[in-house]
């Protein structure tokens, strides 16, 4: 009896959770006593479907324009810029939208892009852009980035629509038909090194190399 | 003393002139047979003049017309989208022609190593040209023609 009433000594948070983590390890290594084998893998195919249909609907619900306008943000500032230009607006209607641009198409780009953008989620959450005077003050900081992404991957996002090889330059204007064939159609330049602030307005242009 | 007969025929003659003025429409070149108190329809956007070739000044001190579409072309504090091309330093590649030298003078006079500010929002002076019919004909003369009509074949 009075090894009972002597009080075992106090666990530390630390000794919980690691207790409880070691009996948890327990039961994932020990076989099942109670399901079949044939149960085990069809509950864990039909999680897998659940769970790969779950992420993939959050990753393209993220994926949208009316997404990414939720937040006063973007909705504010490169939506509104966005409005006037022909990426909205046009002859025939045809449009891009955000994602379209900013987000690369095939998958494994895509997470890494998704994975870049939880810095997005922290400046959100942190209200690092959420006035227009904070905006503007980091414009150049932001474009510069999606500079540098475009320039990388070599416009791939403005090629997923403008093909090179469908250009057909007797149809542009002297101007640009002698443009793409000098520096597009070498590969010298890509779409972004000329192109920059088609469709939203730039930051200060200062410092950037082409720009005065 | 006012003679009754002739003010009465005088009157009737304004009255009949004023009537058959307003039933008439007023029909102008210019904003066509809408009434004068509407707004009639917006006629179609001109296409821009597109074929980068140099026009012609139509005196000597003519800004040059900017012979291509400026759509969408950024001016403002931030960034000039024409000296992305006009520049000095960037005339070799784009092969545009450079921002006349006039324009890195400041008022007094004094060379600046760049585009003036005052010379910087280029719109203020250079316009590009649209693909359409003027409501009004022009019969601008320049110079050179007028003096070769007072003296055909003289020097100038």
């Amino acid at each position: 009896m009075s090894d009972e009433a002597k009080p075992l000594p106090r666990e530390t948070w630390f000794g919980r959770v690691k207790s409880f983590a070691l009996e948890l390890w327990g039961v994932l290594i020990r076989p099942s006593s109670v399901f079949s084998l044939g149960v085990l893998v069809l509950a864990g195919f039909v999680a897998g479907i659940i769970f790969w249909g779950g992420f993939n609907t959050a990753l393209e619900l993220t994926n949208t324009e009316k997404f990414c306008t939720s937040c006063h943000e973007m909705r504010d500032n490169v939506f509104a810029e966005l409005k006037s230009t022909i990426h909205f607006t046009n002859r025939s209607g045809v449009r891009a939208t955000c994602p379209d641009c900013h987000v690369p198409h095939d998958w494994t780009d895509k997470i890494a892009r998704k994975m870049q953008a939880s810095k997005e989620v922290w400046g959100k959450i942190f209200g690092t852009i959420d006035t227009r005077e904070k905006f503007m003050d980091r414009r150049l900081e932001l474009a510069v980035h999606e500079w540098a992404r475009f320039k990388a991957n070599d416009s791939l996002e403005c090629r997923n629509c403008h093909s090179a090889d469908s250009m057909d330059i007797t149809k542009q204007s002297p101007r640009a038909s002698t443009a793409h064939q000098r520096f597009l159609f070498t590969g010298e330049k890509t779409c972004i090194d000329c192109h920059k602030g088609i469709a939203h307005h730039l930051p200060d242009m200062r410092g950037v190399p082409g720009w005065q | 003393m006012i003679r009754p007969l002739p003010t009465l025929l005088l009157a009737a003659a304004l009255t009949a002139a004023i009537g058959s003025l307003a039933a008439q429409t007023v029909s102008s070149g210019l904003r066509g047979p809408t009434p004068l108190n509407d707004e009639g329809p917006a006629p179609p956007m001109a296409p821009t003049r597109n074929t980068a070739e140099r026009e012609a000044r139509n005196y000597p001190e003519q800004p040059p017309v900017i012979p291509h579409s400026i759509d969408g072309y950024q001016i403002d504090i931030r960034g000039n989208k024409c000296l992305s091309c006009h520049a000095r330093a960037r005339t070799a590649e784009s092969q545009a022609p450079m921002v006349s030298i006039t324009h890195f003078m400041d008022r007094d006079g004094q060379f600046l190593a760049s585009v003036s500010p005052r010379r910087f929002f280029c719109t203020e002076c250079h316009v590009s040209q649209s693909v359409s019919n003027p409501p009004v004909s022009n019969d601008f003369v320049d110079i050179d023609t007028l003096l070769s009509r007072a003296a055909p074949g003289g020097r100038r």
